[in-house]
């Protein structure tokens, strides 16, 4: 048997613990159908209400793709909270935990890789509720300026998947209470974001605590980039959402890796981090 | 010249702090897992550590890996500080522990397993490879494409052993490796394992058992271990011999009547004596200073009328070297740490 083998380091070996952590997520989708069924249909039953809800008042025509967009952008909320924020504190309790930490991969990198699979098997059930959604309800869209849609997206990805990533340290240091708390943050989230209704319809100063959701103000500016009258309805402008994003951005992704680095030294010098209940 | 160690530990030592329990006020604050252990493991030693399950085996493997800092003392693997120097200690190392449930039950073995060789920097094509090849050498080639959670306990098992083998680790840590496999499993294992050694005597291999024909069998040196004080260490051989002056006999006898066993420890000459209780009879293990205390045993046993059915004498084995160090067998001393009379 042969027994000399290289092996990278240095970025090589990050780029290699990405795409490591990040095949399950992406190949678990082809696995699991029942997603189709959990993560399409269910969600579009709650877009359907409040678009039977919006006719029914006569509303503007954009509030029907207002709820398309938001209703496909929950699906990436329910990703973070329950496959990034407690994804460690399951880790833990595999065993997989103290695998990562004993390898020579980087931390940031295995979360990155959760959230890069995330963030791509979401796409596509989003994607799916969008289509649907559009069809369903003969949603127009008038996109101006693509590449800065595209932009707001992306930026919106990063800072929601940091904060997600820097959920996961959180989470696992308040072990089983995350549970609670995930539950906790989902439908007040719901309302907070604005997944069924613009933002600016709040008080400002509401609008801009709950733009501490990185989703909050990246559907906000989507919406101002794909529906002809969503300017009017905008919370600030497209360039002051695209900045603060961008700071969101920065400050998430920073706290998740001083996060980890903390949960790490905290595993190794009291031991119970790594300890699963098996 | 000095000696080329591949693990190395003084005076290591780790003290685990306890929650308060309000309705317990008088349970202690702390516990000590380990203490004072020193350690010299050289390169291409299959070195095992043996004691009961709560002996403090996996709290030092756990120290080792780099994955619990020690509250005393140091430890080196590969010639690394494991606490100062975990950069360079992990692409050394791997770790495999019995009945741990790792990798994403989504994932086939192939999957699962080349996951894990990303995180150690492999080529995937190397990857494959090499996993084809531990796949078919563990019998496990036809389900290399079964999804991991479709696997059986022994199954997923072998499994963990190859991810383990896969990285390539100069040093490897095996915690319990056949729990949850059946004895042709076992015995693949401890055959792969040792062939493992001899192929690269580069390698360094350290095992943790409880089973003692394991040690017995694999290691070229044991250190037996338990309340988390390494008591003796030395090659199975060697350990063995410092019983040879010591007879062994096993007596199947009719029911004991309510006698005592204590009684017949009170004789001269007899340093052990270890009872199980069966159905309708019992077994007596006695540990003698020399064959002659043999008489003594027997007419104490004839005047308590007890009925000896069989007599054999038997070498001692790493269990009896255990009973000889800690004065009660493995599973007693387990039954007694359960009970909250032990560390």
């Amino acid at each position: 048997m042969e027994t000399a083998i290289r092996k990278n380091i240095g970025w090589r070996l990050f780029v290699q613990t990405i795409l490591g952590r990040a095949y399950p997520r992406v190949v678990g989708m082809s696995r699991e159908k029942s997603w189709l069924f959990f993560e399409i249909f269910l969600p579009m039953l709650s877009v359907s209400a409040y678009v039977f809800v919006y006719r029914a008042l006569k509303a503007p025509e954009e509030y029907i793709g207002f709820v398309v967009v938001g209703g496909a952008m929950t699906a990436f909320w329910m990703n973070i909270l329950w496959s990034m924020s407690s994804q460690l504190y399951w880790e833990k309790e595999t065993g997989n935990l103290a695998l990562y930490i004993m390898s020579p991969a980087n931390l940031m990198g295995i979360l990155l890789g959760m959230a890069l699979g995330g963030m791509v098997s979401t796409a596509q059930r989003a994607l799916g509720i969008i289509l649907l959604g559009s069809l369903a309800f003969k949603v127009q869209y008038a996109v101006g300026d693509f590449w800065q849609l595209l932009l707001v997206f992306f930026l919106a990805m990063t800072a929601l998947y940091g904060m997600g990533m820097m959920a996961a340290s959180l989470f696992l240091l308040l072990s089983r209470e995350a549970w609670h708390i995930a539950n906790l943050a989902q439908e007040p989230i719901y309302l907070a974001a604005g997944f069924y209704f613009p933002i600016k319809s709040f008080n400002f100063w509401v609008a801009a605590a709950a733009s501490i959701i990185p989703l909050t103000l990246g559907l906000d500016a989507m919406r101002q980039l794909v529906f002809p009258s969503g300017a009017l309805l905008g919370f600030l402008t497209v360039r002051t959402e695209i900045s603060i994003l961008v700071g969101l951005s920065v400050v998430f992704i920073a706290a998740a890796r001083i996060l980890l680095a903390k949960m790490e030294r905290l595993a190794i010098r009291e031991g119970r981090l790594t300890e699963s209940r098996r | 010249m000095s000696i080329d160690y591949s693990i190395e530990t003084e005076g290591l030592g780790r003290v685990y702090r306890l929650r308060e329990n309000k309705k317990k006020k008088d349970q202690p604050k702390e516990l000590i897992a380990l203490f004072g252990v020193n350690l010299q493991v050289q390169r291409g030693e299959l070195f095992g550590l043996l004691g009961p399950n709560g002996a403090g085996k996996t709290t030092l493997i756990k120290i080792l890996t780099t994955l619990l800092a020690p509250s005393t003392g140091w430890a080196k693997v590969a010639g690394f500080d494991v606490h100062r120097e975990t950069v360079k200690v992990r692409p050394l190392i791997n770790m495999v522990s019995g009945g741990e449930s790792s990798g994403y039950g989504l994932l086939t073995v192939r999957e699962n397993l080349w996951m894990f060789s990303q995180f150690y920097g492999i080529q995937s094509a190397e990857a494959y490879k090499y996993i084809d090849e531990l796949l078919a050498t563990f019998t496990l080639s036809d389900r290399a494409n079964t999804k991991s959670a479709d696997l059986s306990t022994g199954l997923r098992q072998k499994m963990n052993i190859i991810r383990g083998f896969m990285t390539h680790p100069e040093v490897l840590f095996l915690d319990e490796p056949t729990l949850g496999l059946d004895v042709g499993a076992s015995r693949d294992v401890r055959a792969f394992v040792r062939r493992w050694i001899n192929e690269d005597r580069r390698r360094t291999l350290l095992l943790t058992t409880h089973t003692m024909v394991e040690a017995d069998e694999l290691c070229d040196r044991v250190a037996i271990i338990n309340r988390g004080r390494v008591l003796a260490c030395d090659t199975p051989a060697a350990l063995k011999h410092e019983l040879q002056q010591e007879a062994i006999f096993n007596l199947d006898v009719s029911a004991m009547n309510g006698h005592d066993t204590a009684a017949f420890e009170q004789l001269p000459g007899v340093s052990k004596v270890l009872h199980t209780p069966l159905d309708g009879h019992s077994k007596l293990e006695f540990i003698l200073a020399e064959e002659s205390v043999l008489s003594a045993v027997v007419n104490a046993l004839t005047e308590r009328d007890v009925t000896i059915l069989n007599l054999t004498k038997r070498e001692p084995t790493l269990e009896d070297v255990f009973v000889t160090l800690v004065g009660r067998s493995m599973a007693e001393e387990e039954k007694a740490g359960s009970n909250g009379n032990g560390h």
